[in-house]
């Protein structure tokens, strides 16, 4: 079993980092593990739902952002519907994924490069569009390929364009990104 | 009542047979679509997984963009699009989250409007029996499963539609369309969404257990509002028979495509030939006579590939 030293491991600091940031009161969760009961990625996750609020609540900063459960949550939002303290529970799961991410704890590389794939094209066209984004987070990662036997059927029905819609105003939406690496440089 | 119509990224692509129905079934609705001029991408879960804030501007850009529209309301199909303009719009009634959020913008945002599903208009504008009036083809012989999905309802302070655990409005609709509703109780659980991208075994089981759920009560096809729900239902449909050991062939449609048909929309405008799954089979023994849908339907999947064309015409 595992053994956490509460008295090193606490960073006193780390709760109410993550209760400004989320707007969260993450101390009223008293573990009726209703999140984890209803969470549709718990059978998948390496820490549940309930696990990870208890360590935020307890200030066990390595527990509650070094997992892979963060970057695996579906954003369902069951967990928050379903909180009897009404805390928004997907949010908090968000929020510590956004801190995981500054403090270069990233777990799961890939969904990561799915998503900078997916915003660079937002960033360059205003819009998305699915057949660039899949070809770009191919090529950053070398993996899913597991999609590619889903493009005859999706190229048959017309449904992947190749090109993008560039919209008028993409430099507007590219300055959004801009100004956005520039706060967080 | 005029709406401003925010389409979303995937009704360019993957969705693009639920824009286009979603126009049509506006139009025979009465309900008048003007699309935000150079609307952009709301982000998506991309967005709002890496940053609220970032989120938040993404969305803010085309809700600004809407408030200068003379409409009655601001409207999207998708409920990941609303989802993200929802929770902009909320949480930039906090002021230090809208000075963060104004940070990124080029000028400061205006008071922004409050963004609703084209699917809550039609059922809060419109009665059931409004709506059942003006059918042309009921839909005898769908046994449909009403998949509502996560976003739509979830999380409810923000969303403010339908019961979060126990939907109905899809029900309620595809009743008065006259096709039969079969109990679902999966109605709102996670289909996987985007992690399909990146992790198949996830999105393959969660759809899979979805598919299998609504096969057991008697669902002979599945109706979504959501473009990524659907896609995982219907292009991974193979893919969650595989991590199911078992086959389902069930066609999942958009319920603007079935609320089309019912009212007698031409197939142009409702593209049931953009399903990957076919629902040719089904629909044309729907055309059967009565008393002749079980032994058509049973030999019908043989021919489905040549009468591919023009069946829901």
């Amino acid at each position: 079993m595992e053994v956490i030293q509460l008295d090193k491991a606490r960073n006193t600091n780390f709760l109410k980092e993550v209760e400004a940031e989320s707007g969260q009161k993450l101390s009223t969760c008293y573990q009726c593990g209703n999140c984890t009961a209803g969470c549709p990625g718990g059978e998948f996750y390496d820490r549940q739902v309930s696990q990870i609020m208890r360590a935020a609540q307890l200030g066990l900063k390595e527990e509650a952002l070094g997992n892979r459960s963060l970057w695996l949550c579906l954003a369902c939002s069951t967990c928050s519907a379903r909180c009897p303290n009404e805390i928004d529970v997907a949010g908090v799961m968000e929020t510590l994924r956004s801190m995981a991410r500054r403090e270069g704890y990233v777990n799961d590389r890939p969904i990561e490069s799915f998503w900078k794939a997916f915003l660079d094209m937002v960033s360059m066209n205003g819009r998305t569009f699915e057949a660039g984004v899949m070809a770009d987070y191919m090529l950053r990662t070398g993996r899913g390929w597991s999609n590619l036997a889903m493009a005859p059927a999706a190229l048959a029905k017309g449904k992947m364009p190749f090109f993008p819609h560039r919209i008028k105003g993409r430099k507007e939406v590219a300055r959004i990104f801009k100004r956005y690496a520039e706060k967080r440089s | 009542m005029k709406l401003a119509y925010y389409p979303g990224c995937s009704g360019e692509g993957t969705s693009k047979e639920y824009d286009v129905s979603t126009r049509a079934i506006c139009e025979a609705l009465g309900f008048t679509l003007t699309d935000i001029d150079d609307w952009s991408c709301c982000g998506s879960t991309p967005g709002h997984s890496l940053d609220h804030a970032l989120s938040g501007a993404l969305s803010a850009r085309n809700l600004a963009l809407a408030s200068t529209m003379e409409a009655d309301c601001v409207v999207t199909p998708c409920p990941s699009c609303l989802s993200n303009l929802k929770h902009a719009k909320h949480r930039m009634e906090d002021p230090a989250f809208k000075a963060k959020v104004d940070e990124l913008l080029d000028e400061p945002t205006p008071a922004l409007p409050e963004p609703y599903s084209v699917l809550q208009v039609i059922v809060e504008k419109l009665s059931m029996e409004e709506i059942a009036a003006k059918v042309k083809k009921p839909l005898k012989g769908l046994k449909v499963a009403c998949y509502y999905g996560c976003l739509m309802v979830r999380p409810p302070k923000v969303m403010q539609f339908d019961d979060y655990e126990n939907p109905m409005s899809l029900d309620n609709l595809l009743v008065a369309l006259g096709a039969e509703v079969v109990p679902f109780p999966l109605k709102t659980e996670c289909c996987g969404a985007s992690l399909g991208v990146v992790d198949k075994e996830v999105t393959s089981k969660l759809s899979g257990r979805i598919l299998e759920r609504a096969k057991q009560f008697g669902a002979n096809c599945v109706v979504s509002a959501c473009p990524l729900c659907q896609m995982n239902l219907d292009l991974r449909q193979s893919q969650a028979e595989e991590a199911m050991g078992q086959k389902f062939e069930l066609p999942i449609f958009y319920y603007t495509q079935l609320l089309g048909l019912a009212l007698g929309l031409d197939d142009s405008a409702l593209m049931m030939n953009k399903l990957v799954v076919s629902p040719h089979a089904l629909l044309k023994s729907l055309d059967a006579p009565a008393e002749a849908v079980a032994p058509e339907a049973k030999a019908e999947p043989k021919a489905e590939d040549k009468s591919d064309e023009g069946a829901a015409s």
